[in-house]
């Protein structure tokens, strides 16, 4: 997968979990538990549906890594290619 | 002819409305004479011709012997050679005595003879119970004469059609019977001024409703006008036919009321058994029965001798009450 | 029309999911409410076929409203009483059963119905069973009425609206929240537990298993909540009439945000016995359901307690207000670094605010406060939960 279809998939995924998001409103470097409202369930579901599409499982100490939208892609993106 | 056009208000009862079909029936063609018991110097037993006699005289107003069936004979024999009578038989009770003159000639004489005969008798009777006149005077036999194939069969139940009704009477060619109920005649209307003649073929729907058809004629109209108010009070929506012409019936009007409201009471004044209200019943169940969603019921008289004492002869006519107990058991069966 | 909840005054059937002729069991869904909280599914809680049915979609009708009729077919008829449905709430005379199951009458006599020519006409462009049909046309008769009843349950009409109105249960909480501060009086207990334990002990779970199985540090302490309860039992359950009643069971309300606001604690039914991964599930489910519109009635009416957790962007510390008519709500703060005295030393210790809002009519602070502790001696032994 590219980087762009990382980042389509990941607000896809959001948008899922919070049906009334709007993707556009997500700066890379925000928060996206504060952009979108996500607590802890919506977090765990949302690396729950990352790795049912991609297979890339993302261990709990890693999840600070996925809390932006740029960090969250440049680590999917490592790992696919791992 | 000395007649001075009184001024005709617009209110005015029932029997005064007889009475001005009358004078403009007489006004307008000379071919136009009544005959009948007391119609002249009594003025009619019912003081429907109060005055005529003295307005045309006696060649156009002529009073008759005590023989029903010697002056409806009379009456099938003038109108056979072109004239108009309107023959008036004191009520119903008595007209069984010209019974053989009207279905075995003023109906028949036209098929008999080829077409080469025409009958267009009118003849005018009250009828009907309420009087405290007893077993030998209330009778309702407006739908035996119903029966008859050849007669028109008119009941006037508003002012509007009593006044109007008998000027197209006059113009068919068949025999016509016009029924005034005894108790319609002190009735007191408004006429509406747009009218100027009404139809003898439709059924009319008096009111409008959605629940139930209540199907009727004749003096019984405003009881179940009544009862339709009634009924309203009690949330149910009841719509109010009035039959107007019983031969030929307005099947039309009547089966598209049942489709609509889909229960029906019939309420007639005749003696339940083999009246009207049989024939109309079975007309509904014949060509609407799978709109029905309830029995066909009926209000009739009862059959019995009509007792003089009032209260018995109440009980023995079709009342408001009757009619909305009759129609909430279709609707709100308990 | 069952209460799902104290102060439900009337709903709105939208959806039957049965039809007439239907046998149902004790349990099965038979239809879909909208209320306040939300739309609602409604159970049964007898066997037998559906005989009846009494409200159309779309309608909305006072609790108490009989929606439909089940009949026991073939039962004796001692077994003839109407059901009442557990509704756990102080308003007696308004929880009326959801279903009564009907007398057992004498069947029609089985040679032929009666129905009205329009409504055979009717059920038969429908393809409706009238065998099951009741009427109440003139003389037991089917009628139009009775047929087009049963054909309404098959087509929702448009203009219903699904799905949750924040607005009404926006006032169901202001409704609920008045009454708890109005008659009910708190007293508040909180506490502090050291959580090094717990959380070390869950890295490692679930460092060991994929996303879909790991837990939430919410799991523990729901977990922690429900048992501790067996140490203080009057803390489970209801202030009915004037006296405690005790729940027939550990079931915990889990208190929901949703999304845009609302908030909903539908029951998780023993807690106390179900195993962490089992409770996770059912946290994720209920939260689910409570957002899409699919909570069952009984999840409403039956917490015996109820349990909110802020969450990790919540605030440090929560005291809530008891939801009538139970008689305890335990709350769970953020959880937080906190310097802490470990032996002689300090050190960073995650730790978590625990909090309790207790009835003063039925318990004490001392017994609260037993409570609090038994929750944090749980918490430090994670396996064992």
């Amino acid at each position: 997968m590219t980087n762009e279809e990382l980042r389509s998939l990941i607000l896809e995924l959001i948008c899922e979990i919070a049906p009334e998001a709007d993707p556009a409103s997500a700066g890379d470097r925000d928060d996206l538990r504060e952009t979108f409202d996500l607590d802890s369930m919506d977090f765990a579901n949302l690396v729950a549906a990352i790795h049912k599409r991609t297979k890339i499982d993302v261990p709990e100490a890693d999840y600070n890594k996925l809390y932006t939208l740029e960090n969250a892609v440049a680590y999917l993106s490592a790992k696919a290619h791992a | 002819m000395a007649s001075q056009e009184p001024p005709s208000p617009l209110r005015m009862t029932y029997r005064e409305a007889c009475k001005q079909a009358l004078r403009q029936a007489l006004a307008a063609d000379p071919r136009v004479f009544l005959m009948g018991e007391d119609i002249g110097g009594y003025g009619g037993c019912y003081a429907v011709t109060k005055g005529l006699l003295e307005e045309f005289g006696g060649e156009r107003i002529r009073d008759t012997p005590l023989s029903e069936s010697a002056f409806v004979g009379a009456g099938i024999g003038a109108a056979m050679v072109g004239m108009r009578p309107i023959v008036e038989i004191m009520t119903v009770n008595f007209s069984l005595l010209a019974l053989d003159q009207i279905l075995n000639n003023a109906v028949t004489i036209p098929y008999m003879s080829g077409g080469q005969f025409a009958v267009p008798l009118v003849i005018r009777m009250a009828t009907g119970g309420g009087r405290r006149v007893a077993a030998q005077h209330s009778h309702s036999l407006e739908g035996w004469y119903a029966h008859i194939p050849g007669l028109r069969i008119l009941t006037p139940a508003t002012i509007e059609d009593a006044r109007f009704m008998l000027i197209e009477a006059l113009k068919d060619p068949n025999p016509t019977i016009i029924f005034e109920h005894v108790m319609l005649y002190n009735m007191e209307g408004e006429l509406d001024p747009a009218v100027a003649s009404v139809d003898i073929s439709a059924a009319r729907v008096r009111r409008a409703g959605a629940d139930v058809s209540l199907v009727t004629y004749g003096g019984s109209l405003f009881k179940t006008l009544g009862a339709a108010e009634q009924l309203s009070k009690e949330g149910i929506d009841a719509e109010v036919v009035d039959l107007r012409v019983l031969r030929p019936l307005d099947a039309r009007t009547i089966l598209a009321s049942v489709t609509k409201t889909r229960r029906c009471v019939i309420v007639d004044e005749g003696w339940r058994s083999g009246s009207l209200s049989a024939e109309i019943g079975m007309r509904i169940a014949e060509e609407a029965f799978f709109e029905l969603d309830a029995p066909l019921r009926r209000v009739c008289g009862r059959e019995v001798p009509m007792p003089y004492a009032a209260h018995l002869e109440d009980a023995c006519l079709p009342q408001a009450e009757s009619i909305v107990l009759a129609a909430r058991e279709l609707v709100r069966p308990s | 029309m069952p209460a799902l909840g104290a102060d439900m005054e009337a709903g709105t059937l939208v959806q039957w999911c049965v039809k007439l002729g239907d046998r149902v069991k004790s349990g099965d869904v038979i239809a879909v409410v909208e209320t306040q909280k939300g739309a609602i599914e409604v159970e049964v809680f007898v066997d037998g076929v559906v005989s009846n049915i009494l409200v159309p979609v779309g309608e909305r009708v006072p609790v108490g409203t009989v929606l439909a009729r089940i009949d026991g077919a073939g039962e004796m008829p001692a077994a003839a009483e109407p059901v009442a449905v557990a509704t756990r709430t102080p308003t007696p005379p308004r929880a009326a059963p959801e279903v009564r199951r009907a007398k057992p009458e004498a069947a029609p006599q089985a040679s032929r119905q009666k129905v009205t020519p329009v409504a055979r006409r009717r059920a038969a462009e429908l393809h409706l069973d009238l065998t099951v049909l009741k009427g109440s046309g003139v003389e037991g008769s089917i009628r139009l009425a009775d047929v087009e009843a049963a054909a309404l349950i098959q087509t929702p009409p448009p203009t219903v609206k699904k799905g949750l109105d924040l607005a009404e249960m926006r006032k169901a909480i202001a409704a609920a929240m008045s009454r708890s501060k109005r008659e009910i009086p708190h007293y508040y207990l909180s506490d502090t537990v050291d959580l090094h334990a717990a959380l070390a002990w869950l890295e490692h779970f679930n460092a060991e298993r994929p996303p879909i199985e790991r837990i939430l540090p919410a799991v523990l302490f729901l977990k922690a909540a429900a048992l501790a309860l067996h140490e203080q039992p009057k803390l489970n359950g209801f202030y009915e009439n004037g006296a405690f009643v005790p729940g027939d069971g550990v079931h915990v309300g889990w208190a929901i945000a949703l999304r845009g606001g609302g908030l909903i604690a539908p029951a998780i039914r023993e807690a106390d016995k179900k195993p962490l991964a089992e409770l996770m599930a059912a946290m994720r489910d209920l939260v689910e359901r409570s957002r899409r519109g699919g909570l069952r009635g009984s999840e409403l009416t039956s917490p015996t307690v109820t349990v909110t957790n802020v969450g990790d962007r919540g605030a440090e510390t929560v005291t809530g207000v008891i939801y009538p008519p139970q008689v305890a709500l335990v709350g769970f703060g953020r959880v937080v670094v906190r310097p802490w005295v470990v032996e002689d030393r300090i050190e960073g210790r995650p730790v978590v605010s625990l909090s309790l809002a207790a009835d003063h009519r039925v318990t004490d602070g001392h017994l609260g406060g037993l409570y609090l502790a038994a929750i944090a001696r749980l918490l430090q032994e994670p396996e064992k939960l």
